[in-house]
């Protein structure tokens, strides 16, 4: 396969970025997208160049470090994957390929294709926790019965790598599908009822504070999360929050 | 309380809120207007009754343009901040792929009712009030149907009518369910509440512009 791929560089940053162009020839359909830029990264730097920054880890799909917006899609033009499941097989031949990074205020560009996503690790910080003490602590968690059907939601809801995606698609930039799922995996919970009314309004103030965007509603962050999690998070989160604006 | 303005959820609510009682609103206000066609003796009626009745005039009045500016006020605030959010823009973004136009385009929906809203209170609103406050006209039981008749005589005026009355069936469309969805209710009643939402998006706009038309096609002869 023969590419041109028009990619984001930026030195850091404080640097204004642009689009460069870069031709690619003997891409594999077999490869992923991320082992593609392995292999232009390996010719920039050959020839000596700068060779381009881009965020990976496991490359299973698991961790939510890859982050690439991909033609105007984040992690590209396939549903439920994340850039590093993403083939070269989904492209064509001659195919334009646009790779740029997240964009959100609060996702500062580091360099290239790389962002800050620590937002999401300083909302996590303002409430994602259960405070319990585990040391001498007899009563096990899994001895509280829970009905599958919650169990479920819980479960599905905290399978948020928190890699960024709803963010990125969001036409607003907001961050209310993360927030929300971190909320929801408590609420949901037996566990996070004892600080429930704390934890969703500091985990708000904290994505508000971030300068996320405010949602509309589109659902483009649910078509575009690798993991699925549902807008319904977002309507628990809506209602944790105004349960605990009545109570305070 | 202003802490919980400042709150982007907060805001949420004022927007699904207003919405919502707007939404009230036309169901009451298209009901009125239908007996224009129906019958043009209860129309002056209820057009009479609502424009000399205290409790409609100074309270309920007040309250519904009220309604109608928080809810455009924070539809702009919201807009400001959610464009501020992104920063530097994409090159390419691709909304059409994971979000329906209707969603996208809510401010634009939004701005070109609200500017209908301009023309239909200087039309009716204004009108009235100069009658009674500035002519302070005698009160007339009768006058209602002949008004609002002739107001649809120009082709232009009954266009731009349906015009808006397009853009507010978008605005609909996404704006009623979505309201319930910020008000926390995403359950088992959810596909109904959005199939409700599309009919009601389509019937009532629908029934708006039928009642421009017919007047317009069915002139008052002198």
């Amino acid at each position: 396969m023969k590419l041109h791929l028009k990619i984001w560089r930026q030195k850091d940053a404080n640097s204004k970025g642009q689009m460069v162009d870069y031709p690619l020839n003997g891409v594999e359909e077999d490869m992923s997208f991320l082992e593609m830029l392995d292999v232009l990264n390996e010719q920039l730097i050959s020839k000596g160049e700068e060779p381009i920054e881009f965020d990976h880890d496991c490359r299973e799909g698991i961790c939510g470090t890859c982050s690439l917006m991909i033609n105007g899609r984040a992690h590209g033009p396939d549903t439920r994957i994340t850039v590093c499941q993403l083939h070269m097989r989904s492209f064509n031949d001659g195919d334009e390929i646009v790779i740029e990074p997240w964009r959100a205020k609060a996702f500062p560009v580091i360099k290239d294709l790389i962002v800050d996503r620590t937002a999401f690790d300083r909302i996590q910080q303002a409430g994602g926790y259960i405070s319990v003490n585990t040391s001498g602590n007899p009563v096990d968690a899994n001895a509280i019965p829970i009905e599958k059907d919650v169990a479920d939601q819980a479960f599905n809801a905290a399978t948020c790598i928190g890699c960024g995606a709803c963010v990125a698609a969001c036409k607003n930039a907001s961050a209310m599908l993360f927030t929300s799922a971190k909320v929801s995996q408590f609420a949901l919970l037996p566990q996070g009822q004892v600080e429930a009314t704390e934890r969703v309004q500091n985990m708000v103030r904290q994505m508000d504070l971030e300068g996320f965007g405010n949602c509309t509603n589109t659902g483009a962050c649910e078509v575009e999360c690798p993991k699925g999690i549902s807008l319904e998070n977002i309507a628990r989160m809506n209602r944790e929050y105004l349960n605990a604006a009545v109570k305070a | 309380m202003s802490g919980l303005i400042k709150s982007s959820l907060a805001r949420k609510v004022v927007m699904a809120l207003s919405g919502l009682f707007l939404v009230l609103f036309l169901v009451l206000h298209v009901s009125l207007n239908l007996a224009s066609v129906v019958s043009p003796d209860f129309f002056n009626e209820a057009s009479h009754f609502m424009g000399y009745n205290p409790l409609v005039q100074f309270v309920m009045q007040p309250i519904l343009i009220a309604g109608v500016i928080i809810h455009f006020v924070m539809g702009f605030i919201l807009e400001a901040q959610n464009r501020a959010a992104r920063g530097v823009g994409y090159v390419m973004y691709k909304g059409s792929a994971n979000a329906s136009w209707v969603s996208r385009n809510m401010i634009y929906s939004g701005l070109v009712v609200l500017a209908f809203l301009g023309l239909h209170f200087y039309d009716f609103w204004i009108h009235e009030m100069a009658y009674k406050y500035v002519e302070a006209n005698p009160a007339d039981p009768t006058r209602y149907y002949v008004e609002t008749v002739e107001k649809f005589e120009p082709i232009w005026r009954t266009l731009i009518y349906v015009v808006a009355f397009v853009l507010l069936s978008l605005h609909l469309w996404h704006g009623f369910a979505s309201s319930f969805q910020t008000m926390g209710v995403n359950n088992k009643y959810t596909p109904a509440i959005k199939s409700f939402t599309k009919i009601f998006a389509v019937v009532v706009p629908l029934a708006f512009a039928f009642i421009a038309i017919y007047h317009h096609l069915n002139p008052i002869t002198h």
